[in-house]
């Protein structure tokens, strides 16, 4: 859910490449897995993401107090965690929100930030492909990011017959998390007083976010872009500027990396 | 900021991050992703982060204001510093905050 600072994650995924995955590896070289029941699935999927949400429950306290502190009011507070159930994404429409943006600039930019979330859905359909609808329904409400890492860990340990209860684990286990440290911030923020300026911590935050993200210069080209010209279009009406400015960011990253791509295949050629 | 006008994030929000999970496992299913939106995913969180982080810092009241009598573009600044070498979001934030509570009082 605090996706963000995980993003590098992204290029981890085989995608499209699982199946080959699969194949390449025969079902002969696994057969200890396969025998795993239902429960030890279940419980073998809560285990693994205990870690991650020792690190994912101070990230739900901060937002239930954040949201508290903008102005929201502890019902739709939590609604936040309850229906949309991911981390960046609510993180930033509060931002949004505490600024005064039009509603449907808000749900467009939780779309754009909410839009990796296709990677995972395209990375997990093989798995689920056999799967019940239901249990489709269910596993792909719980698809966040820390949801997906443990997931596809488990499923590229070869066939696993009752991998979709672990990733069932796995994924209430998150929700049940952001849940309760969302209730915990709601309670906690009523009770800071506005001097702390606690509102200051999200843009720290998503600064913090971004440093990990900078590894290359199409990288640096999208957010200098993107953070220069939101300054520049900051009086435009519904903070659409915004949501311009990170349009432009993300097209100058993909200018700058086809860019690098062609001179690389220029030297590549020349050589 | 009215119930209704939260409600419609709310809602909306769930719907298209929902969406966005079905994609592949319930809507289209296939493997792959087209390859503009696969590559260009990876420049969402700089390019939102720095949107929304950066006029926090030069703007903090409305104004572009780049001087020494900005707390918020100073901790922020020390906050950068401290992302940039420690990579550490807690640091960032802790260190961001009370660079912020010390220049509230000092400037």
């Amino acid at each position: 859910m605090v996706a963000l600072a995980h993003h590098a994650g992204l290029h981890d995924p085989p995608l499209g490449s699982s199946i080959e995955h699969i194949i390449e590896k025969p079902i002969v070289t696994h057969p200890e897995p396969s025998s795993s029941s239902r429960t030890t699935e279940f419980i073998l999927g809560i285990r693994d993401q205990a870690p991650i949400l020792l690190g994912v429950a101070p990230f739900g306290i901060i937002f239930g107090a954040l949201t508290i502190a903008s102005g929201i009011p502890p019902l739709e507070a939590q609604a936040f965690s309850l229906f949309i159930f991911a981390g960046s994404a609510q993180f930033i429409a509060v931002g949004l929100i505490a600024e005064g943006t039009g509603a449907l600039i808000v749900v467009l930019t939780i779309f754009v930030v909410n839009l990796r979330h296709m990677l995972y859905s395209a990375s997990m359909a093989h798995h689920f492909k056999a799967l019940p609808l239901r249990w489709k329904l269910s596993l792909s409400w719980l698809l966040t990011d820390e949801a997906y890492a443990m997931a596809s860990t488990r499923y590229r340990q070869g066939p696993i017959k009752n991998a979709h209860w672990y990733t069932l684990g796995t994924g209430l286990a998150l929700w049940a998390t952001w849940q309760a440290s969302t209730a915990v911030g709601i309670m906690l923020g009523a009770g800071i007083p506005n001097s702390w300026n606690l509102a200051f911590a999200l843009p720290l935050t998503f600064l913090a976010l971004l440093a990990p993200t900078l590894t290359d210069r199409a990288s640096w080209a999208a957010a200098v872009t993107g953070g220069l010209l939101a300054v520049l279009f900051a009086t435009w009406p519904f903070k659409l500027g915004l949501f311009i400015a990170a349009l432009a960011g993300i097209a100058a990253g993909l200018i700058v990396e086809y860019r690098q791509g062609d001179a690389d295949k220029f030297i590549g050629e020349a050589s | 900021m009215t119930t209704a006008y939260l409600w419609t994030i709310i809602l909306g929000g769930m719907l298209v991050t929902y969406l966005s999970r079905l994609s592949f496992t319930v809507l289209f299913p296939s493997d792959r992703l087209p390859d503009v939106l696969q590559r260009g995913l990876r420049f969402v969180p700089p390019a939102i982060l720095a949107a929304i982080a950066l006029p926090e810092f030069i703007r903090p009241e409305g104004v572009v204001d780049i001087s020494l009598n900005n707390p918020y573009l100073i901790a922020g600044t020390i906050a950068t510093l401290v992302a940039w070498k420690t990579k550490n979001t807690w640091l960032t934030i802790l260190v961001g905050m009370l660079a912020l509570w010390v220049l509230t009082v000092i400037l």
